[in-house]
């Protein structure tokens, strides 16, 4: 029987497109009672669900489709929730440890494979020397755990001018753009 | 041999300036311990029994001459004047300051080197044969691909936290020099109707759980490598074990899911992904290539040319062992590629002071080029020597300890750094490998053995590359004391193989004499033409066993 991963936490503020913003959703952890959650009982305003909630109950949220977001942990892949990226405002994807890369495999395909359009959030115990690789796989929103200030995080976005292979930040990998 | 460009020279000062930041921050006490650790990794940065390790990458081997002048500065301005040559291919400096490291990468980058994914569970240098462009065996030359390689997995977002370290090997020859088969992923290059492309081999892999990688793709089209090299990384990325360290490679992977499954997940995946921006265009693969094309080669009769030296080393027997030992036939006429050897009795294999790498530098500008190349088995290649200037070369390289005779030779052993500098290791090697120098210095026996690999390792890990020696010896701890496990009948070639225990272990004192032991049945029931690994093969483990343990007691 694997441990559970560690639950994300939900900080009060976060960085989203390069700046530090109020965090405007709440995000419900895994949890045994989870499966008692319904439609009805879910309280009103902005939800991150865990994706075991989310996929029981998302046939019954399309009305408030604008306020339900999803969170994977390392261990759910973006296939779990496909093409219905597309009609989802917010995905979280959370990094139970800094050393589990799963996260980045699953920002890619979200953006890549599934059309994600909306915000991508890291959530989780990932580190400040990460974030120039989770924004060139699709993230956009970073809810960090850490002990350091936000503010010298956003001075870790960019730690390379310039970049070899494919991502979502740059769609042409270094070969296509030397103008050989 | 690859030149950077302005924006290859922009990310590795992007690099320099991020290592500098995250020391500082280290230092400061913003990044803890934990944190720092695959930061300072996947900068090559070990902190080792006593003191930090930095392991610098020289990509698929190759150096010029100005790259070996700065290493052989550095490690007189940071170090103790000596450096380590790897068994894939890196450079390591035992004695750096932990503050010094982001000072040595920026000079290191001022010559177009580096320390990246040296370390850490990512991406790691790609190892290829020494004597690519050269080898008479050669379907293609495989630094052009390893050069892609190495662009398109230095700083991959996707992959820079693997569950466990990523080695990939390339040969493009049909004798296997870079040992594919002990890789996570192997590469061999194939032609098929004219066609350019790859085997592809997965799950190799030495270490605790030893294995041989099996392929997953018997011919992949030239401009699909990367693509088809992402959908197996991402596969491991997503599936690869992350709860045990121990388990949690690539080999071990591909064994739990059975290779056939693994192989349709990776077509699944790369069938999604092969027609996207990763796709090699004909203009990426002609320009990867433009920068291994021939040297100013000249024109030799090679007939004349081998008759010269044949006259010159019939003149003299020192001359003619070395020629016989420590040079190898080139494609072109007139030609040879050399190997310096690290490996004189009393100096720790693969160990070269500053004075040598200026020497080899040197040595490179004068008869090669102005380049070298580091083997896996921690020697220098030259790879572009005329043959009418050998005799002049064996001349020189003598003066600087490079020319001992024994390429190939049981003395020629691959070892680790041990217990002498590892925090990791069980046992010692350096001690182990010199007594064994001693006790079989005499080159005529040397020469009488022939091709012989003796791999030493100083735990479990297999730095040392044991498991592939025809003689491997495993250093293990044995309630405190140091024991040698030996072991029999390994090879990285094309047939590779992994050896198997002979028996209980020994302590360090034992060690040459129960070689001597094994070598004595080999000379007694050797046919005419017979290594060493091919009497193995005929007779197997059981008469060694018997000849070693006879009357131990």
């Amino acid at each position: 029987m694997p441990t559970p991963n560690k639950q994300p936490a939900n900080p009060a503020e976060l960085i989203i497109d390069e700046a530090i913003a109020e965090n405007q959703w709440r995000l419900l952890p895994q949890s045994e009672e989870g499966s008692e959650i319904s439609a009805e009982t879910l309280a009103p305003g902005k939800v991150i669900l865990p994706f075991s909630i989310w996929s029981a109950l998302k046939g019954s949220l399309t009305e408030r489709a604008s306020e339900i977001g999803v969170w994977l942990d390392s261990d759910e892949s973006a296939d779990l929730i496909g093409t219905d990226a597309t009609t989802l405002p917010l995905i979280a994807v959370n990094f139970p440890a800094f050393t589990d890369g799963r996260g980045f495999t699953t920002g890619r395909l979200l953006r890549e494979r599934y059309g994600f359009q909306g915000e991508l959030r890291a959530v989780g115990a990932f580190i400040r020397d990460q974030l120039t690789y989770l924004r060139r796989c699709g993230f956009n929103a970073f809810a960090y755990e850490g002990e350091q200030p936000l503010k010298k995080l956003l001075d870790s976005m960019y730690d390379f001018s310039e970049s070899y292979q494919t991502s979502v930040d740059q769609p042409l990998p270094m070969f296509r753009r030397r103008s050989l | 041999m690859y030149r950077y460009d302005e924006r290859d020279r922009a990310i590795i000062r992007d690099r320099v300036t991020q290592f500098r930041s995250q020391t500082e921050r280290y230092l400061a006490g913003e990044l803890t311990e934990e944190e720092f650790l695959p930061l300072r990794l996947q900068n090559g940065l070990y902190i080792q029994r006593l003191a930090p390790m930095l392991r610098i990458a020289v990509p698929y081997g190759l150096l010029n001459s100005t790259q070996l002048r700065r290493l052989a500065r550095i490690t007189r301005d940071y170090d103790k004047g000596y450096a380590h040559f790897t068994t894939r291919h890196n450079v390591q400096l035992n004695w750096p300051q932990l503050e010094d490291v982001p000072s040595i990468l920026a000079e290191l980058a001022e010559v177009d080197m580096h320390s990246v994914q040296t370390s850490g569970n990512c991406i790691r240098n790609t190892t290829s044969d020494p004597y690519a462009g050269v080898a008479r065996d050669e379907i293609a030359d495989p630094r052009p691909y390893c050069e892609l390689i190495r662009q398109w997995s230095t700083f991959h977002p996707e992959f820079a936290f693997l569950p466990r370290k990523f080695k990939i090997a390339v040969s493009g020859s049909e004798q296997d020099r870079a040992a594919i088969r002990v890789h996570d992923i192997g590469v061999q290059i194939v032609k098929r109707g004219g066609e350019i492309g790859f085997q592809i081999l997965v799950g190799g892999g030495l270490g605790r759980t030893p294995i041989l990688a099996e392929e997953i793709r018997d011919f992949l089209p030239e401009e699909d490598l990367l693509s088809y090299l992402e959908a197996i990384v991402r596969i491991y990325n997503q599936l690869g074990r992350r709860d045990n360290k121990f388990k949690a490679r690539i080999k071990i992977l591909v064994k739990a899911l059975g290779v056939e499954e693994f192989a349709r997940r990776v077509e699944d995946e790369w069938a999604r992904i092969k027609d996207g921006a990763e796709k090699l265009t004909p203009e990426a693969l002609a320009w990867a290539k433009s920068f291994f094309t021939a040297p100013k080669y000249e024109t030799f009769d090679g007939a004349s040319s081998d008759a010269d030296l044949q006259t010159q080393a019939d003149g003299d027997k020192a001359f003619s062992r070395w020629l016989e030992r420590n040079t190898f036939p080139h494609r072109v006429p007139g030609y040879r590629a050399v190997r310096l050897s690290t490996k004189p009795t009393g100096v720790p294999p693969g160990d070269v002071t500053d004075r040598q790498l200026e020497a080899i530098a040197d040595l490179a500008d004068s008869f090669s080029f102005g380049e070298a190349r580091v083997t896996h088995d921690q020697n220098v290649v030259l790879a572009d020597v005329p043959q009418n200037r050998l005799y002049e070369l064996w001349q020189e390289a003598r003066k600087y300890g490079f020319a001992t005779p024994n390429i190939g030779t049981l003395t020629d052993m691959i070892c680790c750094p041990g217990g002498d500098y590892c925090s990791l290791a069980n046992a010692k090697s350096i001690p182990v490998a010199e007594a064994i120098q001693r006790k079989f210095d005499d080159l005529d026996y040397l020469y009488d053995l022939g091709d012989l690999n003796l791999n030493i390792s100083g735990c479990m890990n297999a730095c040392g590359h044991h498991h592939v020696g025809h003689i491997g010896i495993l250093g293990v701890d044995k309630k405190g004391e140091e024991f040698y496990q030996v072991q029999l009948g390994g090879s990285s070639s094309e047939n590779a193989s992994l050896a198997k225990v002979l028996g209980p272990s020994f302590s360090r004192a034992e060690v040459p004499d129960v070689i001597g032991k094994i070598l004595d049945l080999y000379i007694e029931q050797r046919q005419p033409e017979e290594h060493f690994l091919d009497t193995y093969q005929r007779i197997g483990l059981q008469p060694f066993k018997e000849s070693v343990y006879a009357n131990a007691k």
